[in-house]
């Protein structure tokens, strides 16, 4: 982890709502990892005052590139979508334990929502340098908010897109393409991101069928490094309930620890 | 840039307020820098903590909700403070208890080599009773410092809360009762709400402000305290920068404390540390002590303002 000015390369819309930003900061880019993200200063002033989590959405070794996309929601996010190509970032990171991977898997199923997919994308590119097969079902209000499917598809994954708009996001559908999935390509482990309820329909499969999972958890944050436990959560661990930071012991989590959320 | 803090010599007066540092900022810079450091509350079992949401941003602020997630004092004993050794820095251990007598153990436990002062939290307002805390009356604020006193030799620095009317009160009470120092002060007892589905923004209800919208409140609480004690007092309230600190030393404290601000700028107390030392500079300051309670004020607008109050 680091504190450092990232140099804004790009900043552009890629939907109504959505924006994609990548940053140079090749001091930093190796030690990235998918599920990771990083603590941005948006502005300058006090307002907004505190820094916005941000997972990574794409990590570009050779060239020093670190990318995010976010939805404009708040305040933070407005202000990021203010920055220009040269602007500085003031980015604190990476922070978090990204994704692991076991060596004998050789097929992984990912399950994302709205938000959470960016946070899937740079997982379904580790996962194929590794040999790993990726198989990915993303859901999101309308097809223009299916933005990340593109570049996973370029990362290697077989992508489904599932809309509230197509009437065919419903947990339940989901749950079926899930299952139809795991029978068909016998899945190893499955990654979730960006939705609650789509979390808790995935922990109950990840249990019967004895699937391992991870998920990756959103929480508001103070310092984003573990000392303020602003953004703890409980969990499962062992038979015992557990607060813990989603900052630093997430944000990505074991399925089987989350609570029902 | 040294200052003496009731018997516990810093190199400079900046260190960070308690809940807002941990050992995790040792990988973010050298906490050799600072002229002391403070834990986190302390409580003597563990502790879970609030529900959360724990925080919610506010207009150049933030209200937290942690209600003292702690790990308890054993292993504190045997993690932080061990930790904490490897830096060149005095330690303070901040303390907090439901009780007198639970004070009066955690002090006890605590007071072990390595630990150069006992922060006791007296005021934390997220506890149960709707936020009340010793630190709200001079009568209570006495009884529990002066047995918190009789049963430690380490210097004893009380946190006070600014949900009072009475904060001069009870500055003039923890003193009367053996604290070294006075820390003005703790967060402030408020409240947001979400207007679209009207529920507050915290798990807790209630959560105490803190970041920069707060100091012009602790700096006046501050000042007023400075008119009325002795021992030294340690300014904290929306510090985010050299200037922040020194206006605070102006007022009437003797150091600082960095709260908020930390998570804003996690290297912020090395560069309000590297401001205050231009600022001496500046002004052909030889000792930052000689700016405490500074601030110059006509004799008479003092007399009747302070009266007024």
């Amino acid at each position: 982890m680091k504190l450092l000015q990232g140099t804004v390369l790009s900043n552009t819309w890629v939907s109504p709502r959505y924006k994609h930003m990548s940053i140079h900061a090749p001091e930093i880019v190796e030690e990235c990892k998918a599920g990771q993200f990083f603590h941005l200063k948006c502005s300058d002033s006090f307002s907004p005052l505190l820094r916005r989590p941000m997972s990574i959405y794409k990590i570009v070794k050779k060239e020093g590139e670190i990318h995010f996309l976010y939805l404009i929601k708040g305040e933070g996010t407005k202000c990021l979508a203010n920055m220009h190509q040269g602007d500085q970032l003031n980015m604190f990171g990476p922070l978090g334990n990204g994704f692991t991977l076991q060596t004998e898997w050789h097929s992984l199923l990912i399950v994302a929502r709205g938000v959470g997919l960016a946070t899937m994308a740079p997982l379904i590119d580790m996962a194929t340098k590794q040999g790993i097969a990726t198989y990915a079902i993303l859901s999101a209000r309308t097809k223009g908010d299916i933005l990340s499917a593109d570049y996973m598809k370029e990362c290697g994954a077989e992508v489904v897109s599932l809309t509230d708009e197509d009437r065919d996001s419903d947990v339940e559908h989901v749950r079926k393409m899930v299952e139809n999935v795991i029978d068909s390509k016998s899945i190893d482990a499955l990654f979730t991101c960006g939705s609650k309820r789509l979390t808790n329909m995935l922990k109950g499969i990840s249990l019967q069928r004895k699937i391992p999972g991870q998920v990756a958890m959103e929480e508001n944050m103070g310092c984003g490094s573990g000392m303020c436990f602003c953004c703890v959560k409980p969990f499962n661990r062992g038979g015992e309930i557990v607060n813990l930071r989603v900052c630093s012991e997430g944000p990505v989590f074991q399925l089987e620890e989350v609570m029902e959320l | 840039m040294k200052v003496s803090i009731g018997g516990v010599s810093m190199k400079n007066p900046v260190m960070p307020a308690s809940g807002t540092f941990a050992e995790e900022t040792a990988q973010i810079f050298d906490l050799s820098v600072l002229g002391a450091l403070v834990t986190k509350s302390v409580t003597k079992y563990p502790r879970m903590g609030n529900r959360g949401p724990r925080i919610a941003e506010t207009i150049a602020g933030m209200i937290n909700a942690v209600g003292i997630q702690s790990k308890g004092s054993q292993v504190i004993r045997e993690t932080s403070i061990p930790f904490y050794q490897q830096f060149n820095s005095p330690l303070i251990v901040s303390i907090s208890a439901d009780t007198a007598d639970e004070f009066v153990d955690l002090a006890q436990e605590l007071s072990v080599p390595g630990v150069a002062a006992l922060e006791i939290n007296i005021s934390c307002p997220n506890l149960e009773d709707d936020g009340r805390s010793y630190a709200m009356d001079p009568t209570q604020t006495y009884r529990v410092v002066d047995y918190i006193r009789k049963s430690t030799q380490l210097p004893l620095y009380a946190k006070l809360t600014p949900n009072t009317n009475a904060i001069t009160e009870v500055a003039v009470a923890a003193e009367a009762a053996g604290a070294d120092a006075v820390v003005v002060a703790n967060t402030m007892l408020s409240m947001v709400i979400d207007v679209e589905t009207r529920k507050p923004k915290v798990g807790n209800i209630m959560g105490g402000l803190s970041g920069p919208c707060t100091k012009p409140v602790i700096l006046r609480m501050v000042y007023q305290v400075y008119k009325k004690v002795g021992i030294p007092i340690i300014g904290c309230g929306g510090i985010c920068s050299a200037e922040d600190a020194i206006e605070y030393m102006i007022a009437g404290a003797s150091a600082v404390q960095v709260g908020t601000y930390n998570f804003v700028n996690p290297i912020g107390m090395v560069d309000i540390i590297q401001g205050m030392k231009e600022y001496a500079v500046r002004h052909r300051i030889s000792s930052l002590s000689d700016l405490v309670g500074s601030v110059c004020v006509d004799e008479q607008t003092r007399i009747d303002k302070a009266a007024a109050y």
